[in-house]
């Protein structure tokens, strides 16, 4: 495993310990989840680590009754619909996630800005960040 | 820094084929390609030396996953007899082909080439449907992405969700797109899902009375494509018919210097306008109801051009989903943020209406090889310029034509523009 601080496995290293940390730039304040080493904004090299909330809302979202193969070895699929969303963070970024605890039923019923709360759920081995309503 | 470019000179398309869209077992990537190659040197006006071709690009997005076979570009020009030629594969997801395009007019325009072939191939239908998903979903971020459990159907649907919030449109909107674009693919031989809804509908009824049971009784296409048995959810609110199908096919363009157009075609096609953009993940950008890469292409491609979007006659845009479409016409211009659902539902976008959009059938009823897809919107704007569009032929005798190709959820878009002299 590589050593760096704002990378795919440090970032899902922290998921694994049930932490949100993203990267704050130094120079212009822009935060992003998942982390950066380089400033999306600004260009900067000079990031340090954010905690965030977990706190946000829902942005966008699908009832997914033909899952990627990962969730159907989790258990979902058409009768068992998984909800994957983009949830805007009180931080500012905006990250996708699974959304659990909504009633899958009536996906017309599923309100955009609903609040959410992060959750981390156990798929296979590994522990994923996730919100629920 | 974005500069406003124009070409060194001017490039044109003289020549077009492409296969039959759709599911054909046995066929390989090579067959597929062979026919359009065929058909690209039967279409070349006053005819031409294959042997004279330069350079080949392929757009092909992954003969990898869906075949076993990478480094297509090689052997494809080998089979179609072109080696010892530059041959290079572009990939760039569903715009795979767009990008080659893009390659190839460079190649010419620079001075490098004078005629180069660009190609677009996919073999997706030999993999089970399940594997095809997977596949797909690397267009998207594996990592920060897909991992969330998202398809690509479930990208579009909740781009649609966003919609839906945002402007009041109800999944009906949507249903509009797949209505209008099965009336136009079913007067294309070449399509795939060549019918159009009302004929499967009574194509069901028919069958339910031959098997004896009960006689389905839907009142309108809305309520066929409402109900789940008929049109199931594959992510809400997309149904399988707001869905581009899982396709096979081949696309061959051959392209020269404008000086030298008039050696090979009577009615040459010219290349005014391209433009290219690129994004980050869905989650990344500022809306999720309108796709920046696909905006930054088209104003590049306008300036390159010097036209607008009210210039440009009919237009192929990436529908691989039915709210694709409707945030491409806006986002090209043609209709205001917000509006391109009402465009859609007016009726604004069929081969009757002020602003065609997919003459061809689109992705949807046409096919969607994903790496040929933009290779083809080209040969139906060629088509189209050149009179040569048959039961579909817009009546308008069009001037201009625009390409509209789409990679991933707009990580990649390509615009080109199209003009007939
Ligand atoms: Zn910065």
């Amino acid at each position: 495993m590589n050593d760096k601080k704002f990378s795919s496995s440090s970032y899902f290293q922290t998921i694994q310990d049930k932490k949100i940390i993203g990267s704050k730039c130094v120079d212009c304040g822009a935060v992003h989840l998942p982390p950066r080493e380089i400033c999306a904004t600004c260009l900067s090299e000079n990031m340090e680590e954010v905690s965030f909330s977990g706190k946000g809302e829902l942005a966008a979202y699908s009832v997914i009754y033909v899952p990627p193969t990962a969730m159907i070895e989790a258990g979902f699929g058409r009768d068992n619909p998984n909800v994957a969303g983009i949830v805007k963070l009180v931080e500012g970024p905006m990250i996708s996630a699974q959304i659990v605890g909504l009633d899958t039923k009536n996906p017309a019923e599923i309100k955009i800005g609903t609040p959410l709360k992060a959750t981390f759920v156990e798929r296979g081995d590994r522990v994923f960040l996730a919100f629920e309503a | 820094m974005r500069k406003s470019r124009k070409l060194n000179r001017g490039v044109a398309v003289v020549g077009v084929g492409m296969s039959n869209f759709g599911a054909f077992p046995g066929m390989s990537s090579r067959d597929l390609f062979v026919d359009a190659f065929k058909e690209m040197r039967t279409s070349v006006d006053k005819g031409f030396d294959p042997k004279e071709i330069e350079a080949f690009y392929l757009g092909n997005f992954s003969g990898d996953l869906f075949e076993g076979q990478a480094h297509q570009a090689p052997m494809l020009a080998d089979w179609v007899g072109l080696s010892p030629i530059p041959a290079a594969r572009l990939e760039g997801a569903c715009a795979s082909a767009s990008v080659a395009f893009r390659e190839g007019l460079l190649g010419i325009a620079s001075g490098m080439y004078d005629m180069v072939m660009v190609g677009g191939v996919e073999k997706m239908t030999d993999l089970h449907i399940s594997k095809v998903t997977d596949a797909l979903a690397t267009a998207a971020d594996i990592t920060y992405e897909v991992s969330a459990g998202f398809t690509f159907p479930g990208f579009y649907a909740s781009m649609a969700s966003a919609y839906m919030h945002q402007y009041g449109a109800t999944p009906e909107t949507f249903m509009r797109v797949g209505i209008k674009n099965h009336e136009n693919g079913a007067l294309n031989k070449k399509a795939q899902f060549g019918a159009r809804i009302p004929d499967l509908m009574e194509a069901k009824k028919t069958k339910a009375l031959q098997k004896g049971k009960p006689i389905p009784t839907w009142k309108d296409e809305i309520e066929f494509l409402s109900d789940d048995r008929a049109n199931p959810l594959i992510a809400w609110p997309m149904r399988l018919f707001d869905c581009s199908p899982v396709s096979d096919g081949g696309v061959a363009l051959l392209l020269v210097s404008e000086e030298i157009a008039h050696q090979f075609s009577d009615d040459p096609i010219y290349v005014i306008g391209s433009g290219s953009a690129s994004a980050g993940a869905l989650h990344s950008r500022p809306s999720l109801t309108s796709i920046p890469s696909a905006k930054l292409a088209a104003q590049n491609a306008y300036e390159m051009a010097n036209v607008t979007a009210k210039d440009i006659d009919l237009a192929e845009v990436h529908d691989c989903f039915t709210i694709a479409e409707i945030i491409a016409t806006e986002d090209l211009g043609f209709f205001d943020a917000g509006k391109g659902g009402i465009a859609a539902e007016e009726g604004l976008t069929s081969r009757q209406g002020p602003q065609p959009i997919n003459t061809s059938g689109g992705l949807k009823s046409k096919g969607h090889p994903v790496g040929a897809s933009g290779a083809g919107q080209i040969v139906e704007i060629w088509k189209q310029l050149r009179g040569q569009a048959g039961e579909r032929q817009l009546d308008k005798s069009p001037r201009l034509g625009l390409t509209h190709n789409v990679g991933g959820t707009g990580q990649t878009c390509n615009v080109h523009i199209f003009e007939r002299r």
